[in-house]
């Protein structure tokens, strides 16, 4: 086991110097240049001298070769560096907006795995009933709407609901407070964005949750147990659903990393000061730092997911081997 | 609730508020309360601190509270001509035949961090803005081209001297993005008001989150005794249309400084009736169309003037007034304005003809003489929805129309000035947004040798009837040179075409008394005479 | 290993006549009805989407102020939005731009993943080691930032938008395609057909690829489902195409936020014909897994 997970962690390390070359070479390629982005707004004139020094400032006037170099020592000291839109430690603006992110990302996969482990089960204890049918068309309805789409609706239900029911129309905050400082305030934000981007989420891991205890259902000790006459219930919470979950584990680590970063366009929608609304703004500057630093972090986020469920697999289920 | 107590409270002085509210006039008569937190939504975050390098709202909304300047519009004046001192004792009169100017600078003065505001820094200041040191990026440098020297003269008097009178000098000094930084610290770093703030302003600066928020507290010795009246403010930044107006209807925020559609207003006044004061003006703000004259068939005159003739702006204007923050058709001058173009007069320049069909078939016939009947080409926006998207695709219909297939290509604030400033476009939908109301100098952004202008062309005509315009005290004179220079440009050589002005509607929460709107989103925004009626 | 069976005409004594086209697609149907009735939706609309100027009165993109914001109505079914443009014809013309970045995306996208996938799977050793990594690289970048890096280096538009979202697909459908063609590669016949001297071309085309093909038609019409979505939410975002073109994630930016309240439909409307979309194509797709790979039935 050791063995394995060593080995894992060393094959990351290309995956992230190739995360890093990539984005590398993404962000020089997109036309423009954060100095005259900076300087050159508001339609003032431009000072050739000045656009110049900004560059030397931010070593962007460096051979492509060296300013790579200097980026991944720069990851490897853990040292980001500054942006270089704002000017300010990267380490922080970053850590501004991961509160959020993370705060919705754990909201979202437990309003998912709430919502999904008990419907997927249902839906195949009771298979090919009109239950089925409906939470079938349940899940596949969450996958199929927009995300963004559902918080629109979200957001005008809530309007219209709260002026039928108090007669005037309340709206979430569109202010950040942290949990600790305020918790009803905070979940008063939050909840909404978790429920739009928590339904989508459920209804994959519904899916697989279904899938999966369906193939367990069929299982021969499953069938042993029900000739032996113990209760329905028991054998799905004791021999079923702990076999079932290990798929679902996998996929909702998986979704969780992805949940970090790419909810672009729930927290326009919602107008979250998340990571998403981060990462546009920064390839829209051109903030090379900020950019390849969000990428290493979203891709190390993955890549560790990645393998924290699959050793987590590897140690609930030993009869999975790793050859390869 | 809450709520239901502050109705119950409307309902004794109805009768004044009821007025009030629906003629956008807020109730003169109470006295101002003091304290509350100001909480409002700001459409964008700056880029930079820096008032003297920014140009956009962004800035003038969170942060010019914390600055002061030495001029400016009476905040309490609302139609926005009149100026007084902020940090001077008196507004001077012009000697030496109108090139001199000085200004006594207050002793009273203070920056947020004890130090007293002195007329050295009022000197380093307009040294920055006006004859800015290398490195330093000065956006308002051309609006002081009459300014010859600054000089301090005694301990407490700063002399600017002129090249020749100007009566847009005074305006220029008056612009809100003229913060006064302390000699001290731009002596150290010309930089630093990049990144952080110390003012002497209304308000002291408390916290910025960025990407959220901008918190600012009350300034107990600010120089204006009585002021502020709030406690602080929080300008709280989002940038979806939809939810800064949610934010006003559910009080999250009591307004919004830039400007809503009439939609947004209509559903405001629905909702909440009493509660929401509208104020309403013209707009010193005007979308326009500019043609890259470096790039053909843009370098022939009769497709410039083709693609300003296929558009009905009369008829426009009555449409887009319902969905779109603009209104009001005009020419180059701020609409009715004294130097502005009277109807009559309007309606001679191309594009302005009352008969559109006679303008289309002009137009179809200029195409087909200039060889391009079929033009096809991209227009160049900013990928902001009001106005920018609504007025580029109601151009590109209009265009449809005379057998032109334009297709519009969206980009961010950033790269659409950087496309911009390399020439990398076909026609760009820009915009000429000025401060106060100052027609000799707004105008000057058309000129072929100034800053934000993008046509990339060359006209010495132009620039000698602006010059002389803006030489001549004569009102009549000037009229007369306006009308000339503003020929040119929209009709005989349609450099840039001008499609429709802007109409600023601010609904806001009708506790909020003191502030005033004015024809900028720019102007009056320190929130020193603002208070909540609560 | 799924292969797609056919019953043979050479069986001997239990030879049965070849079953029609006809009857394969009405086994189907009966027997997955939900796939069914995707395939129904997916149908009609990409009849809709091709015979657009047919089924549609009006100009997809003339303005009509007149007509501004009129409520589903004889002469506007589904209504019309801000520039008095009939939403009806925009949802119609919308789904040629959704039909179009689906198909092409998909299709471009699971192709390439299968060629590379297999090729991955049959050449094995360090190829396949650094292929894999690649392929890891490119999983673990979120979809959208992709998308937007892509949109920002080529600019916006249709085009460009294919490009952006065929990029995510090949990893993932690469990653899929191999694991199913690790095990055809142990199979006896790839040997023999080496030991027959075939060059390395000819065994990836004629014999591995297709005993993949279940995997592949699986994820390229899961694949359409998500293409439609995601050029959705990048149309939305602005990067996608641009007005005055109909695109279903277009029609739900800024406008329809706007008039959410005071006319519904502009807001509902393109979004019930994107779920609508991808919901059939999902059913469908679903139920050709099934159909293929008796295993998973589920």
């Amino acid at each position: 086991m050791l063995r394995y997970v060593l080995k894992r962690l060393l094959l990351m390390i290309p995956t992230l110097l190739g995360a890093a070359a990539l984005v590398f070479l993404l962000m020089r390629l997109i036309p423009g240049d954060v100095c005259v982005l900076r300087l050159a707004t508001g339609g003032g004139s431009m000072d050739p001298t000045v656009i110049n020094n900004c560059r030397v400032e931010l070593g962007l006037d460096q051979p492509y070769l060296v300013q790579f170099l200097a980026f991944i020592k720069g990851l490897a000291t853990f040292d980001l560096g500054k942006s270089m839109w704002t000017g300010r430690p990267i380490v922080n603006e970053v850590g501004l907006r991961f509160q959020l992110s993370l705060q919705v990302a754990i909201m979202a996969t437990l309003t998912a795995v709430l919502i999904a482990i008990p419907l997927g089960t249902i839906s195949a204890v009771k298979q090919n009933t009109w239950i089925d049918y409906v939470v079938r068309a349940f899940s596949i309805a969450g996958v199929a709407m927009p995300s963004f789409w559902l918080g629109i609706l979200i957001i005008l239900g809530i309007l219209i609901t709260s002026k039928a029911w108090f007669g005037q129309p309340w709206m979430p905050p569109i202010k950040y407070v942290p949990l600790w400082v305020d918790p009803f305030y905070n979940l008063s934000m939050l909840i909404w964005p978790a429920l739009a981007t928590g339904y989508r989420y459920s209804a994959v891991a519904t899916r697989m949750t279904r899938s999966a205890m369906l193939e367990v259902l069929r299982e021969d000790y499953v069938r042993t147990a029900r000739a032996k006459g113990v209760f329905r219930k028991l054998i799905v919470r004791r021999h079923a659903l702990r076999n079932a979950l290990l798929p679902v584990v996998t996929i909702i680590g998986i979704e969780f990393a992805f949940l970090m970063g790419g909810l672009v366009v729930t927290e326009q929608v919602f107008n979250l000061n998340g990571l998403g609304k981060l990462f546009v703004e920064s390839i829209s500057n051109h903030d090379y730092n900020m950019t390849q630093a969000l990428v290493m972090m979203v891709v190390a986020i993955f890549a560790f997911t990645n393998l924290v469920v699959d050793i987590v697999y590897a140690w609930l289920d030993p009869r999975i081997r790793y050859s390869r | 609730m809450k709520v239901q107590c502050s109705r119950l409270l409307h309902l004794l002085p109805a009768a004044l508020l009821l007025a009030a509210s629906t003629s956008g006039e807020p109730a003169q008569a109470q006295q101002p309360k003091k304290g509350g937190i100001l909480k409002f939504v700001v459409p964008d975050e700056p880029p930079s601190f820096d008032g003297h390098r920014e140009t956009t709202f962004a800035l003038a909304h969170p942060i010019a509270p914390f600055y002061s300047t030495l001029i400016r519009i009476d905040p309490e004046d609302k139609t926005a001509q009149n100026y007084v001192c902020d940090t001077c004792t008196e507004m001077p009169k012009p000697t030496d035949g109108g090139k001199s100017y000085a200004f006594k600078i207050r002793k009273d003065v203070k920056f947020h961090d004890g130090k007293p505001v002195t007329v050295a820094d009022v000197h380093a200041t307009f040294q920055r803005i006006i004859f800015p040191p290398q490195g330093v990026s000065s956006a308002r440098k051309e609006q002081f081209g009459m300014v010859e020297s600054v000089t301090i003269s005694g301990d407490d008097t700063l002399v600017f001297k002129l090249k020749y009178p100007s009566g847009a000098f005074i305006p220029a000094l008056a612009n809100p993005f003229n913060f006064i930084y302390a000699k001290a610290t731009l002596d150290k770093d010309q930089h630093w008001y990049e990144k952080n703030v110390m003012g002497s302003g209304p308000f002291i600066f408390e916290t910025h989150e960025a990407g959220a928020l901008v918190k600012g507290k009350r300034n107990p010795n600010y120089h204006h005794a009585g002021k502020p009246y709030l406690d602080g403010f929080e300008a709280i930044f989002a940038k979806t249309q939809t939810l800064r107006v949610q934010a006003i209807r559910g009080d999250q925020a009591a307004a919004e400084f830039r400007g809503l559609p009439p939609k947004s207003r209509d559903d405001l006044v629905a909702a909440l009736g009493k509660d929401i004061t509208v104020q309403e003006s013209d707009w010193n703000c005007v979308l326009l169309m500019t043609p890259n004259h470096s790039r053909k068939p843009f370098d022939d005159v009769r497709v410039r003037r083709a693609l300003s003739l296929a558009v009905d702006r009369w008829g426009g204007s009555k449409d887009l007034s319902k969905i779109a923050i603009v209104k009001s058709v005009g020419g180059i001058v701020f609409p009715n304005h004294p130097l502005a173009a009277k109807k009559e007069e309007l309606e001679k320049l191309a594009g302005y003809w009352p008969d559109i069909n006679k303008s289309r078939a002009e137009a179809k016939k200029l195409l087909k003489e200039a060889g391009v009947s079929d033009l096809k080409f991209t227009l160049t926006n900013r990928a902001v929805d009001q106005p920018y998207t609504i007025v580029g695709t109601w151009l590109l219909d209009q265009w449809k129309q005379v057998g032109v297939t334009a297709e519009q290509k969206m980009e961010a604030t950033g790269p659409f000035y950087a496309s911009l400033n390399a020439g990398n476009f076909d026609v760009a939908l820009e915009f000429n947004c000025q401060s106060v109301v100052n027609p000799l100098s707004d105008t000057s952004k058309f000129m072929p040798t100034d800053g934000a202008q993008y046509g990339k062309f060359q006209d010495d005509e132009l620039v000698k009837l602006h010059n002389a315009m803006n030489r001549t005290a004569d009102e009549a004179e000037q009229r007369k040179l306006m009308r000339a220079y503003e020929k040119r440009v929209l009709d005989e050589q349609a450099h840039n075409l001008i499609t429709l002005w802007w109409y600023r509607i601010i609904p806001h929460r009708s506790y909020m008394k003191g502030w005033n709107i004015t024809p900028s989103h720019y102007l009056n925004q320190d929130l020193s005479v603002v208070w909540l009626d609560k | 290993m799924a292969t797609i069976s056919q019953p043979s005409s050479a069986a001997g004594d239990f030879a049965k006549p070849r079953r029609s086209r006809l009857a394969v697609v009405w086994q189907f149907c009966v027997q997955n009805p939900l796939g069914a009735a995707g395939g129904l939706v997916v149908a009609v609309m990409i009849l809709m989407a091709v015979l657009a100027d047919v089924v549609t009165v009006y100009d997809p993109t003339r303005n009509n102020f007149g007509a501004m914001l009129e409520a589903p109505s004889s002469e506007y079914w589904l209504g019309t939005d801000q520039y008095g443009r009939d939403l009806y014809t925009r949802i119609v013309y919308g789904a040629r731009t959704a039909l179009l970045v689906g198909f092409v995306s998909a299709f471009v996208g699971a192709t390439l993943g299968l060629i590379l996938g297999v090729a991955s799977a049959y050449f094995g050793g360090r190829f396949d080691l650094v292929f894999q990594r690649v392929m890891d690289v490119l999983m673990a970048f979120p979809l959208v930032i992709l998308a937007l890096a892509v949109v920002s280096i080529f600019g916006t538009g249709t085009l460009n938008v294919i490009i952006a979202i065929t990029i995510p697909f090949i990893p993932r459908c690469a990653r899929v395609v191999r694991s199913s063609a690790l095990a055809v590669r142990e199979t006896p016949y790839i040997d023999a057909a080496r030991a027959c001297g075939f060059s390395h071309t000819r065994i990836v085309l004629r014999h591995m690829v297709p005993n993949v093909m279940a995997p592949y038609l699986i994820m390229m019409t899961a694949a359409v489902g998500q293409a439609i979505l995601i050029e959705a939410s990048l149309s939305f975002l602005g990067l996608g195409v641009q007005e005055p073109v109909p695109a279903w994630g277009l029609m739900l930016r800024g406008g329809a936020q706007e008039y959410a309240e005071s006319a519904p439909w502009v807001a509902i409307y393109p979004g019930i014909a994107i779920s609508l979309a991808v919901f059939g194509f999902n059913l469908f797709g679903d139920a050709l897994r099934d159909w293929l790979d008796p295993k998973m039935k589920v």
